[in-house]
């Protein structure tokens, strides 16, 4: 069976003045449906780079990424800006949803830009909203909202399009820790629905909640496999410091 | 991408930061404003002339001699003579001498005064009118045997009756350059309001022959001509124009020998000039419609740099450059047509308010006339879509600049 994600020998180098970055340094990545993983890394091992490669925010500047079966990885802005919306679901540290619109609006945006037409957009975006309890919040402001509410909008947003992949970065680093762990649970709830969910982090006590780690440093894949694998956990050169992914 | 949600936004922001969306949309106000009231103002004025022309006769044709190499002019009898013999087209002429003489009454001295010295052809008994539109109140107009006779008679305005003599001035006297003139007749008021110094009340018909020996001069240079109407007046004109070529020995001797003009091609002439000096009015006024688009412009460069993060967020959710774009172009068109519309409200008060002042003064000083100052149907649109156009011109660059942000870049910017 075709994978859903697919980096081949993935190189990213950045010039930072006279000095060459290697952001990502030959990485190989397979990643099948319904698959749960998370790309785990301290700050400045590439695992931002990876997501916004893999969230078709970036192109490689070598490498090929298949993205279910499609070649992502020379595409132009619009034509990435085409599969986002129609293949990818983001849950953002920040939330990132727009301060003006209501709750209702921001959840319906992705549909707005796919040219889905406004009653099946509202019907969409309130089941989308009653998957994560908040149905009854439609019409609220996201600065009405606490933090664990704005994140959960945020989800019902990534799932309104009906995405392939959810991608979540850093999803609970702005929450305290029991709605951190709530949204965790909700992640791993749509995990066993049958979506394909990565989440980027650098925190292992999260990381550990996936099937599957992948573990970044120096741009390179350094684990790859069981969660539950003690070695998933150790960190070679530990670094580890709290530091929030770079 | 969705116009509504573009639109609904654009007021949304305008709403919530009400005193930058003012000024942003000030110079679009100013400048829409200006033209609106610029327009209104001429549109009065044409109404006015309009009017003016429309009092006076339309029928009216005035000639004027200059001679040329001729040792003659042709005088009154000759021009009577034409008229008769085109009794289908022209039914009246008169000498029109303008003369410049001080007017004193007593140890008064009245120097807005015009005084014309014309013919007894020039009152129409029949009708009640002068040729220039004027009617007797009381006395009598200038006679046959008045003219033969070089009388020291004269028929004055309501103003001069008012302020020289008290509103009881037939019989009594008046001199002009020293020279005495008795009082034969009284015309009818033309003000509704206020009689003015050198308004149409403030005048006085004599005897062209007494206005030749004031002025010394042997040949009467004006004349004024009535046709049949308003539609016959150019064809009076071409008859007048034959005749004087034949006098003058002359195949063509418009502005050489003499000069003809119909009340018709004056109002024209009045409007052409007035056309080209609100030309120039309105462009100045589109300097601050330029400035205006300026300033939409700077706010929405300021405006993209804000929402740095949002245009990040909806990139990410799959908004193409085009989708960005058109959100910020939309949102500029908004601010400008919004400051469109107040400007048009804002210039037509305005012009309202000027109206009425100038309106009437203009209306005393011309003898009355409305002086309507609406700004046309046309002036209206022409605003709204000018301003909404600028809106998007200027709107245009900083619409671009989001649209090429680098979502990454965007997404991460604080």
């Amino acid at each position: 069976m075709e994978h859903l994600i697919e980096l081949k020998n993935i190189y990213k180098i950045y010039q930072m003045g006279s000095e060459t970055v290697h952001a990502l340094d030959g990485v190989d990545l397979t990643i099948d449906r319904g698959e749960f993983v998370a790309i785990v890394g301290s700050s400045g091992s590439g695992k931002s780079t990876a997501m916004n490669i893999i969230g078709c925010l970036d192109v490689p500047t070598s490498g090929t990424y298949h993205l279910g079966g499609v070649d992502v990885s020379t595409m132009d802005d619009d034509d990435q800006a085409e599969i986002r919306n129609k293949m990818l679901g983001f849950i953002f540290q920040q939330y990132n949803l727009i301060p003006k619109l209501s709750v209702l609006e921001n959840v319906e945006l992705p549909l707005l830009y796919a040219g889905v037409d406004s009653s099946e957009r509202r019907e969409r975006a309130l089941n989308s909203l009653e998957r994560v309890g908040l149905r009854d919040k439609g019409k609220n402001l996201p600065s009405q909202l606490s933090g664990g509410q704005q994140q959960r909008v945020s989800i019902a947003r990534a799932l309104a399009g009906d995405p392939s992949l959810i991608l979540a970065d850093e999803p609970t680093g702005a929450l305290d820790s029991r709605t951190g762990r709530e949204v965790l649970k909700f992640l791993k709830q749509l995990h066993q629905e049958g979506n394909t969910v990565v989440l980027i982090t650098h925190d292992n006590s999260i990381a550990v909640k996936a099937e599957r780690i992948v573990r970044l440093q120096d741009g390179k894949i350094i684990y790859d496999g069981d969660s539950r694998d003690p070695r998933a956990v150790v960190q070679p050169h530990d670094e580890e410091d709290g530091e929030v992914g770079a | 991408m969705n116009f509504t949600q573009s639109f609904r936004l654009a007021i949304k922001s305008l709403t919530t930061s009400k005193m930058r969306a003012l000024l942003t949309m000030l110079g679009i106000i100013i400048g829409v404003g200006a033209v609106i009231v610029i327009l209104s103002l001429g549109n009065g004025l044409t109404g006015m002339v309009q009017q003016q022309v429309d009092k006076l006769g339309i029928n009216m044709i005035q000639a004027q001699f200059f001679g040329g190499t001729a040792d003659r002019l042709p005088d009154p009898e000759d021009m009577y003579d034409m008229v008769e013999a085109n009794a289908d087209i022209l039914t009246g002429v008169s000498p029109y001498l303008g003369v410049n003489a001080v007017v004193r009454h007593g140890s008064d001295k009245f120097d807005r005064t015009s005084l014309y010295g014309v013919s007894e052809i020039m009152y129409n008994a029949a009708t009640g009118y002068t040729i220039d539109g004027e009617q007797l109140a009381k006395g009598r107009f200038i006679s046959y045997m008045d003219v033969e006779r070089r009388e020291n008679i004269c028929i004055i305005g309501a103003y001069l009756e008012e302020e020289a003599f008290d509103g009881d001035a037939l019989g009594k006297q008046l001199s002009i350059n020293g020279r005495p003139l008795t009082v034969v007749g009284v015309l009818k008021r033309n003000a509704e309001l206020e009689m003015l110094p050198g308004s149409q009340d403030d005048q006085i018909y004599i005897p062209y022959t007494t206005a030749l020996e004031i002025m010394g001069s042997r040949w009467v240079n004006l004349y004024i001509f009535t046709s049949t109407s308003g539609e016959t007046a150019d064809a009076g004109k071409r008859i007048i124009e034959a005749y004087l070529n034949d006098f003058f020995r002359t195949d063509d001797g418009m502005w050489d020998y003499f000069y003809i003009t119909t009340m018709a091609e004056q109002a024209n002439q009045i409007n052409a000039m007035m056309g080209v000096a609100m030309g120039v009015l309105v462009a100045i006024a589109a300097i601050s419609l330029l400035v205006g688009g300026i300033g939409i412009m700077n706010i929405m460069l300021v405006s993209v740099t804000e929402r740095t993060r949002e245009i990040g967020v909806r990139k990410s959710l799959g908004a193409k450059r085009r989708d960005i774009r058109s959100q910020f172009v939309i949102e500029a068109g908004t601010t400008s047509a919004i400051g469109g519309i107040l400007g048009i409200g804002f210039g037509w008060m305005l012009a309202k308010g000027i109206g009425a002042v100038l309106g009437g003064m203009l209306s005393e000083n011309m003898g009355g006339g409305v002086f309507d100052a609406t700004p046309t149907m046309g002036a209206i649109l022409l605003s709204f879509g000018v301003s909404v156009g600028i809106g998007i011109l200027f709107g245009y660059l900083p619409a671009n600049k989001a649209a090429k942000l680098n979502p990454i870049d965007a997404l991460r910017y604080d």
